[in-house]
């Protein structure tokens, strides 16, 4: 019984640690590829739109709701040191430090990561990746690094909108439920909020990036056989993407801000 | 000139290929025959790459695939998949134009669009399709633009694995005389997958037969009907009984 569970627990580990090592190896040739041309712009440019601008609907009301949830919050923590007044920079600094990139890195993961697996996913079951390969095309260089780089830049501008739209809720709110005045809650958001504030979270918004789409790729690229590899594929992607920008979130936030 | 030499294949226990020895010289049209999931396909695979063997060597113009420059090495085949594996976010006729739209066989785009629409027709199809999607198309139509595509860049050594499955026989017909020509016009090499019979006859100069992980019998397509083996004599004939069993 003891023996079986530490046998588990020991083949969890390995398969754990090879993982680790498979995923660092296609990081690596990832990296490698998009060192060296060809460099398909089409594509890149395709990812962009699909990565980046439609994704705009998802992150936009993520944050508009986000803000707004944040506002009452902190009006509700605020009240019981009578300390109403933090609600627009504290809903600033905390949409633009953290909610902003994890809530909008999350709702691309699930919407991006999922739907480059799939795809990448299919196109390894029906052989479109050999028949990519027999046509002298690298799938690394064709197919991971434009959606890569695609990310790495669409999700800085994604959470600065997101930023913007996050603060436009608490903002909302704070006018039309906490009876704060106009000028005076757009005056304290910019008073307090610095530069770095916003600037950590595009960086973040960038490492989500290549997660996200490092991750599709890599799960898709490796589908199992059938509808049921696809799914499985797919599934694996949207976990993996998630917790690994749940915990680079948590990393990043340790290196930023805890001198 | 193809060499397969003591070419060993499993997929986790499944035991594919078990010592294949095969050898098509240049500019001749092989047929590859045997029974489903005896590894003709992982053969092909195996040829162009995309499938590692175990153990043993494949040599292509005497140079060692696993060797050679990948790109360049590439650039000389075509290659139509069993399933098509026709790219379904392009359009039919940059499907067929792949290879001359981007890489080192790159060309001005009206030029690659009109040679896709000239292999269009010559695997029978309308220059109507050439801005259809492969999904808004047939199965037999996807392996002709598949077949279309294997042939866009006029390639050294061609490969077709099963170009008539799922097709009618005026089309199979079509068919068999297209890789008859591009054979003997082109000089170019080819090794052929099929099932069908009628096919084999048409295409082939030689006939393999792959069973249990090896090659059972090869020679001249007239040698055939009278080599005497007993496993391909039942295989050309389609007879239940014999020393191949129905159950594998
Ligand atoms: N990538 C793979 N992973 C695991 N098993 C595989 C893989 N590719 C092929 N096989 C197995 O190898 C065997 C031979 O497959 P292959 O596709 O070469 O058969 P085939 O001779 O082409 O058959 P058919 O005439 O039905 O196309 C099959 O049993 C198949 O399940
Ligand atoms: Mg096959």
């Amino acid at each position: 019984m003891i023996v079986r569970a530490t046998a588990g627990i020991g083949r969890g580990t390995l398969g754990l640690l090879a993982g680790i090592g498979r995923g660092t190896m296609f990081v690596l040739a990832t990296i490698s590829a998009a060192l060296r041309p060809p460099f398909y712009i089409k594509e890149f440019l395709q990812a962009i739109l699909h990565i980046g601008y439609l994704s705009l609907p998802v992150v936009g009301l993520t944050a508009i709701f986000t803000g707004a949830a944040l506002a009452l919050q902190i009006y509700a923590g605020g009240s019981r040191f009578q300390a109403e007044a933090v609600v627009p920079s504290i809903v600033a600094i905390g949409m633009t430090r953290e909610l902003g990139p994890v809530l909008g890195g999350l709702m691309v993961a699930a919407r991006v990561a999922s739907s480059i697996a799939a795809e990448i996913g299919t196109m390894k079951v029906t052989e479109q990746i050999d028949a990519l390969v027999t046509l002298s095309t690298d799938p690394m260089r064709y197919l991971t690094v434009p959606r890569v780089l695609a990310a790495v830049l669409a999700l800085p501008v994604l959470v600065g909108v997101g930023d913007a739209i996050g603060i436009l809720g608490g903002y909302s709110v704070g006018i039309g439920r906490l009876g704060f005045n106009s000028a005076a809650y757009l005056k304290n958001t910019t008073d307090f909020l610095e530069f770095w504030d916003v600037a950590s979270g595009m960086v973040k918004g960038a490492v989500f990036g290549a997660i996200i789409a490092l991750v599709g790729c890599y799960f898709g690229m490796n589908s199992g056989r059938g509808a049921q590899g696809v799914g499985r594929a797919t599934k694996s992607a949207v976990v993996t993407a998630s917790v690994l920008i749940l915990a680079s979130n948590y990393i990043l936030t340790e290196a930023f801000f805890n001198q | 000139m193809i060499e397969l030499r003591d070419v060993h294949k499993s997929f986790g226990p499944k035991r594919v290929l078990q010592g294949v020895d095969l050898v098509v010289p240049k500019g001749e049209s092989m047929v590859i025959i045997g029974g489903s999931g005896t590894g003709k396909s992982v053969t092909l695979k195996c040829v162009l790459g995309l499938v590692k063997p175990d153990q043993g060597q494949i040599l292509v113009d005497g140079q060692n695939v696993e060797k050679a420059e990948r790109d360049e090495f590439l650039s000389h085949f075509g290659m139509l998949f069993q399933g098509g594996a026709l790219f379904d976010s392009l359009p039919v006729w940059q499907n067929v134009a792949f290879r001359l739209l981007r890489g080192r066989l790159k060309r001005p785009k009206p030029e690659a669009r009109e040679i896709a629409i000239e292999k269009l027709r010559r695997v029978g199809l309308k220059p109507d399709v050439a801005d259809l999607f492969p999904a808004e198309l047939s199965g037999g139509m996807q392996k002709r633009v598949g077949l279309a595509r294997a042939i866009a860049a006029d390639p050294q050594i061609i490969f077709f694995d099963e170009p008539t499955t799922g097709l009618d026989p005026i089309m199979a017909g079509v068919i068999n005389e297209l890789i008859r020509e591009i054979v003997v016009e082109m000089g170019a090499t080819a090794m052929t997958i099929t099932h069908d019979m009628t096919s084999v006859r048409a295409i082939a100069d030689k006939v393999a037969m792959l069973h249990d992980g090896v090659i059972k019998w090869t020679g001249p397509v007239a040698q055939m009907d009278n080599s005497g083996d007993p496993y391909l004599d039942q295989f050309i004939h389609g007879r239940a009984e014999g020393p191949i069993e129905a159950v594998r």
